[in-house]
């Protein structure tokens, strides 16, 4: 392992990432992408490769990270009244907010380890889910406006900036004038592509939210992240403190999440309780595991394929699917659609969920496990019988 | 001038008594062997020292200042390390962050937030953790996963990542058990050489050729309780330590 190779491979693999987030748009218009969800794309990639600097280097399994996206949105949209529409200040008290919070929960759930930290953590985020949704939503004290969202109005103050623009409206939101849902549309290889501001700014903070995250991995802080993960006993007769260790990368990664949640409310100024619900704690999860938790770009890739499959087929319908199957005689084309329609639309989370079983069953390592798989099928072919399965096994990054 | 004092020490389990009045003085740069059989206490006793455990009653004192009530991170940080009996290591990483892990803790503290540095920017760190491997004769496998080595190999790794903190005391749980001969005498010849540093050591051993070849001074623990204290040339006739060994079958 030589130092030098070590870090060319870094400077690729940032730069990698860097052309393939500018190209997102481009390369995503033949399969159907548009802005609003190479957005998501971004946006859930941070959230989970912040995640991942919690679950995938010490092994701490959070149920509760949507209870620190859904603070970070409510704080952006807050900004956005209280401020200005400028996304900046906004992005940066909901990355604030987050850490706060964080802290908090993560004092308390990681006194506990294993299965009573992920239960604490699902709990304290039920209880934020609660909050939001109604108690901080009453009159008097109204905060989150409750099930409603919290949303922006005509006489919202923005100490900072205009309340309502010349026209009478709200403001968009804008970053020094830009405005975020403004979108640009070029022509390239007879396709139109079709880029927003708002992907812009989404692609800087996941591009920033991976270098950081690279860094994190490479330094000696990563390292004791993994001792954490491996054996906490043999770290504090080696003379660290784990706590604080874990707690930092509790923080650090609720402070990603807070970023996302803020992102977020910069592309679509609402917030609503519902994005701290337990099912949104558990989609982070999956996104971590299926694309392959402890690895770099594993989680990024396990958000992007997990939206954009949730992209397409929460959109079909039983018209779609009788389309589909319309090449079949009658009476199995509709035993088809009977078969599979529980599988689209609003079930769709039934197909995530088989994908993510078969997956977890026949890749533990994820979907990067499976890349260094076929990786080494192509180099055994080429060098058969060096040994190559039996080299040992290092975490694909 | 003495660097550990125990005194009157007691551990129950339950019902069981595991510790019994136990006292014990360690000198300054001696190597400290403590003996005796299976169930006797030993591993008990060195848990007392590294607050795995609270003993009942007694008190512990390393360089004056008292050790009971810090946490194990602290005990370490003062100057204490410990090679376990079942080895305690970093299984998923390799050999050399094992060494490096340490060698962090004794530079910079019990937590440092360091996040934003490379691992291997820290050359005169990697330097110094390779130099530890090589002593143990690790060095070829510096890159492997620590996991995957055989007992005795876990054990010199732990060997070296206690090493690398120039610890003032020196634990050592049974340090080469589940080792081949030839690695065993290594290790003997590395234990020297480092008694020869002036680290001061407290051995727990079966191997009595161990024993022997290291030790200026030999506690005899049975029971829970010091039944000799001696030096080695004298613990061989002492009747206590014969009784104790089934009529001295292991010696
Ligand atoms: N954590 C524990 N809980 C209950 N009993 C223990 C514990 N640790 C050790 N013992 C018991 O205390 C006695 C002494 O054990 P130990 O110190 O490991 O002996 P030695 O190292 O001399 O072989 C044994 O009978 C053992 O079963
Ligand atoms: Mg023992």
């Amino acid at each position: 392992m030589n130092a030098k190779a070590s870090s060319r491979n870094d400077l690729y693999l940032i730069l990698g990432f860097i052309v393939a987030v500018a190209l997102g748009p481009i390369i995503m218009t033949p399969f159907g992408g548009y802005p609003d969800l190479l957005q998501k794309f971004a946006i859930f990639g941070i959230f989970a490769i912040g995640f991942n600097i919690l679950f995938g280097l010490t092994g701490y399994l959070s149920f509760g990270h949507a209870a620190f996206l859904g603070a970070g949105s409510y704080a952006a949209v807050w900004c956005f009244k209280l401020v200005g529409m400028n996304v900046l200040p906004a992005i940066i008290s909901a990355m604030i907010v987050g850490g706060l919070f964080s802290a908090l929960i993560g004092f308390v759930s990681l006194r506990r380890s294993g299965i009573y930290f992920s239960i604490l953590t699902l709990a304290f985020a039920q209880m934020c889910y609660n909050l939001a949704y109604s108690v901080l939503g009453q009159p008097g004290m109204n905060l989150t406006n409750g099930e409603t969202g919290l949303q922006l109005k005509l006489d919202d103050p923005r100490y900072f900036g205009e309340s309502a623009s010349e026209s009478g409206t709200i403001p968009p939101t804008s970053m020094f004038g830009i405005e975020m849902k403004q979108i640009h549309e070029f022509d390239l290889f007879g396709m139109t592509v079709q880029v927003s501001n708002g992907y812009f700014v989404c692609a800087l903070f996941v591009i920033l939210a991976f270098y950081v995250s690279m860094r994190i991995f490479r330094s000696p802080f990563g390292m004791m992240l993994r001792a954490v993960k491996t054996n906490q006993n043999r770290m504090s007769y080696t003379g660290l403190n784990t706590r604080p260790y874990a707690l930092a990368a509790f923080v650090i990664s609720g402070m990603y999440a807070g970023l996302a949640g803020g992102l977020m409310s910069a592309m679509d100024p609402l917030a609503g309780a519902e994005r701290m619900q337990w099912t949104a704690s558990g989609e982070v999860v999956l996104m971590t595991i299926l694309g392959g938790a402890g690895t770099l770009i594993g989680p990024i890739i396990g958000a992007g394929v997990i939206k954009y499959l949730e992209n397409i087929f929460s959109s079909f319908n039983d018209q779609v699917m009788t389309g589909f199957f319309d090449f079949l005689p009658d009476w199995l084309g509709s035993a088809m659609v009977w078969i599979t329609s529980p599988f689209v639309g609003e079930g769709w989370h039934l197909t995530l969920g088989v994908i993510f079983m078969l997956i977890v069953i026949f890749l533990p390592g994820g979907l990067m496990e499976g890349f260094a798989r076929i990786g080494r099928l192509f180099r055994g072919s080429r060098k058969r019988g060096e040994g190559a399965a039996d080299a040992p096994r290092v975490p694909a990054e | 001038m003495t660097i550990l004092t125990v005194r009157n020490i007691n551990k129950r389990f339950g019902g069981l008594k595991a510790l019994n009045e136990v006292n014990l003085t360690i000198e300054e740069g001696t190597v400290h062997a403590i003996i005796g059989p299976n169930g006797a206490g030993k591993s008990t006793l060195l848990n007392c020292f590294i607050g795995r455990l609270e003993p009942d009653t007694g008190t512990v004192e390393f360089n004056g200042t008292s050790l009971l009530g810090l946490k194990p991170h602290q005990i370490n940080q003062a100057g204490v390390s410990r090679v376990f009996q079942t080895p305690e290591i970093f299984g998923e990483l390799t050999l050399l962050e094992n060494v490096m892990i340490p060698a962090f803790a004794k530079r910079d503290g019990a937590f440092t937030l360091n996040a934003w540095g490379p691992v291997r920017g820290e050359r005169s760190l990697m330097e110094r953790a390779m130099e530890m491997l090589n002593d143990v004769g690790l060095a070829k496998k510096a890159n492997d996963v620590s996991g995957q080595l055989s007992r005795g190999d876990k054990r010199r790794l732990e060997l070296a990542m206690c090493l690398v903190q120039e610890p003032k005391l020196l634990l050592l749980d049974e340090p080469t058990a589940g080792m081949a001969r030839a690695d065993t005498n290594n290790t003997i010849d590395l234990l020297k050489e480092i008694a020869g540093r002036g680290i001061t050591m407290v051995v727990i051993e079966h191997d009595m050729h161990v024993v022997f070849s290291l030790a200026q001074k030999i506690s005899v623990l049975a029971q829970g309780t010091v039944i000799a204290e001696d030096l080695p040339q004298n613990i061989k006739g002492n009747p206590k330590v014969q009784e104790a060994y089934l009529g001295g079958a292991h010696l």
